[in-house]
């Protein structure tokens, strides 16, 4: 409580009028320590905010399979367009430098804060304090900054030493871009001669508007999905290469347990929404809630586009773009009840 | 009268090839009649019959004709439209003021849903006493209201190796122009007990990314806005709803949505966002770190590749916007000859600090080919740099804060494309 606040009740309590000092309100109310505790989580470079734990490389390698190789790649090299953490040493001077942990990220606060409150993507907040700095540390060996038996705590976080943490100077473009400034620029005769350079035509890769191709094309290649009794097993195995693609967040067969994504046991023709014990996305239980069922078709149109099926799920997954993919899936966990 | 005259043609290339046959059959010279024009002598649907009634729209959206005027997205540019950007169509948009519904959004973990309700301000950290605030304690503080610019630190960042994207809505679109209102931070800071001993913040968002950025305390007692509406109306969702920060001037990450806590500290966090991303990296390797001010800076938006002259010879309007994060906008000159002679553009209305500014050459165009370029001036004396003279400084890796002068090649038929020259 201020002490304006204070001053005020207590001239409330004489009978006073307290007057309006400037500035002051009276609008809100004290936050509560818990509530403070549960938004406060940034972690400085100091180590200020950072909490008591540990983790190591191993179980950081673990826990990188399962809960951030699906876009981050098995050994943090990134998958497709998502951010590689790995790799990149002295490539900032190059002509396209590669900007990961350990090739720039100057302060290793920012990895534990970062991984803590907003990865993994679409589950934030659900890994623990040991688990972070796991990881952190499989991020450090990932990029040779430490050996495979490291552990990292709160007691050696500041002994970690970023490759490049000198690298940065602050914004220094009013001296270094003065020549910006100028009282009276070129009117007339600023240049000899005007050559085109470059077109952006030529490289061509300006979005199209329009795209009434290509969507439609797929959907008029109709499979002729007639039901038969027994798995095809040429279509299983396809299936268990696709299911690679999966396997970062979903476990399947003896002893399977919910990862970043549900367990995938006898998913096929089950409701959706029913695994016991898995956090569903609030879109999915109120799909599940209206009775959706995981029919092969059903599971078909979810893997074919996920998030345009079943708008906010938290299955941070592109999507399975073949329809032999999406069959052979389809196949192989049908073989898993 | 067949549906058709109301149809808009399908697609940019219809159209650049009608414009482009106009043009020829227009010539120069006045236009002339070769007959009555049907559109006046015979009596129209529209002048006969009956439109909508007032119920049929509670809330608007442009009228069907304009349905190619929204924003767009490059999908080879990220990962995932999750986490992504897409562009303000300013090719199509003249005045100063964004439309909500068509400005720029950036996301790093999508779009969220947040109830006025739900929505809670912590307002921690050096201050007397940490306070909450609900979304009606903010709205019984003074407010102010102000136009600023939002333009995302990485706009124009795909041509810093040359010449990629062929629209000004791709090229300088990563920006939006409103009019907020809202509480100045100053304010808040000062109902908790700020005394002057913190000199950061550090400014936090509620969806999963909790993106957070640290502001230098002069700043966020300066002209920090905790904002909950834009044009006059509840922000978008997309843009935050229900409240977000203004930064005026300073990139677009710093204005951070779905505020839920402002924390006092002593020193910047160096999140995430202010080391590995939003730091420009230089020709050398070293990187530029808090480069917060967005430079002053200018585009033609017609006309551009997306908006292509579609008249021939005579009365041409060039126009376009031009924005400085230092403060108001001067003077902008546009060249038609790739920067070998300049002439000074008229300011629809006289710069605003950190807003946008609308300029208006108004010129006989005699169709022969122009290298179109705009050229600003801010009122620090600051002139927008030729992209020659920002690579020479900077190299090609910065990915942010490119504000190089911007060419287009318009060509005899009036179409337009991103080049860039000597």
């Amino acid at each position: 409580m201020s002490r304006y606040r204070e001053w005020v009740v207590l001239g409330l309590c004489l009978g006073l009028a307290g007057p309006a000092m400037a500035g002051q309100y009276d609008l809100g109310r004290p936050a509560l320590p818990e509530e403070i505790a549960a938004w406060d989580l940034d972690v400085h470079p100091d180590g200020t905010g950072l909490p008591a734990g540990q983790g190591s490389v191993k179980d950081g390698e673990r826990l990188f399979s399962a809960r951030c190789a699906a876009c981050h790649g098995e050994f943090a090299e990134g998958v497709g367009n998502w951010p590689e953490l790995a790799g990149g040493e002295d490539t900032l001077a190059d002509k396209d430098p590669v900007k990961t942990v350990g090739s720039y990220w100057p302060y290793l606060s920012t990895v534990w804060d970062y991984v803590h409150r907003s990865m993994p993507f679409g589950d934030a907040q659900s890994l623990s304090d040991d688990e972070v700095y796991a990881i952190t540390a499989y991020i450090l060996y990932s990029n040779y900054l430490v050996e495979e038996d490291f552990v990292l705590s709160q007691e050696n976080f500041l002994e970690v030493a970023m490759p490049n943490a000198d690298g940065f100077i602050v914004d220094d473009r009013e001296e270094a871009e003065s020549h910006f400034w100028q009282d009276a620029p070129c009117m007339e005769d600023c240049k000899d001669s005007v050559e085109i350079t470059m077109r952006a035509r030529v490289l061509d890769v300006t979005p199209e508007d329009e795209g009434e191709d290509g969507a439609a094309e797929e959907a008029v290649e109709v499979a002729a999905t007639e039901e038969t009794a027994a798995p095809d097993p040429e279509l299983v195995a396809e299936g268990e290469k696709v299911f690679r693609k999966c396997k970062a967040c979903h476990q399947v067969g003896e002893g399977a347990k919910n990862r970043v994504g549900p367990h995938l046991n006898g998913v096929v023709g089950r409701a959706a929404g029913a695994v016991e014990g898995f956090r569903y996305s609030k879109p999915l239980e109120t799909a599940a809630a209206d009775g959706l069922v995981w029919t092969e078709d059903a599971l078909a149109a979810f893997l074919a586009d996920p998030r345009g099926f079943l708008k906010g799920t938290k299955m941070a997954f592109a999507g399975l773009k073949s329809e032999e993919d999406r069959a052979a899936i389809a196949a192989y966990l049908a073989t898993f009840e | 009268m067949s549906e058709s005259q109301f149809r808009k043609p399908t697609s940019r290339r219809a159209f650049l090839g009608g414009s482009a046959a106009a043009a020829v059959a227009v010539g120069a010279g006045a236009a002339r009649a070769a007959g009555p024009d049907p559109l006046i002598t015979e009596v129209q649907d529209w002048a006969a019959g009956l439109g909508e009634g007032v119920d049929a729209t509670p809330y608007g959206l442009p009228i069907r004709f304009e349905d190619d005027v929204i924003r767009r997205n490059v999908e080879w540019l990220t990962a995932d439209t999750i986490s992504s950007i897409n562009f303000t169509p300013i090719h199509a948009l003249d005045g100063t003021i964004t439309p909500q519904g068509c400005a720029f959004e950036r996301h790093h973990s999508g779009a969220i849903e947040l109830r006025k309700e739900d929505y809670r301000l912590m307002i921690n950290g050096m201050v007397e006493t940490p306070l909450i605030f609900t979304y009606e304690d903010l709205t019984r503080f003074p407010r102010e209201n102000h136009v600023y610019f939002c333009e995302c630190a990485a706009n124009s960042g795909m041509e810093w190796a040359g010449a990629q994207l062929n629209g000004a809505q791709f090229t300088h679109g990563m920006i939006h122009n409103m009019e907020y209102t809202g509480v100045p931070l100053r304010t808040i800071l000062e109902e908790a007990g700020y005394n002057g001993e913190g000199k950061w913040v550090y400014v936090e968002g509620a969806d999963a990314s909790s993106n957070g950025r640290s502001i230098p305390m002069e700043k966020a007692l300066d002209d920090v806005l905790v904002a909950f509406k834009a044009n006059g109306e509840a922000l978008r969702k997309e843009h935050g709803y229900p409240v977000r920060l203004v930064v005026p001037g300073w990139e677009g990450n710093l204005w951070i949505k779905w505020l839920r806590r402002v924390e006092v500290t002593d020193a910047p966090v160096e999140s995430r966002e202010e080391t590995s991303k939003y730091t420009d990296t230089l020709a050398d390797g070293t990187s530029r770190k808090w480069t917060w001010e967005m430079d002053a800076k200018s585009v033609v938006t017609s006309p551009s590749p997306q908006s292509p002259i579609p008249h021939g010879p005579g009365p041409l309007v060039i126009t376009g916007l031009a924005w400085s994060g230092r403060g108001a906008i001067t003077r902008v000159d546009v060249s038609k000859d790739g920067g070998r002679t300049w002439e000074t553009a008229r300011l629809a209305r006289a710069g605003e600090a950190r807003a946008l500014t609308r300029f208006y050459l108004d010129t006989e165009w005699d169709g022969s080919e122009m290298l179109l370029q705009s050229r600003a001036m801010d009122e620090t004396g600051y002139v927008q740099p030729s992209k020659a003279a920002l690579r020479e400084v900077r190299g090609e890796n910065s990915i942010y804060h490119n504000n190089g002068i911007q060419t287009w090649w318009v060509r005899e038929s009036g179409e337009a494309e991103n080049v860039e020259v000597s």
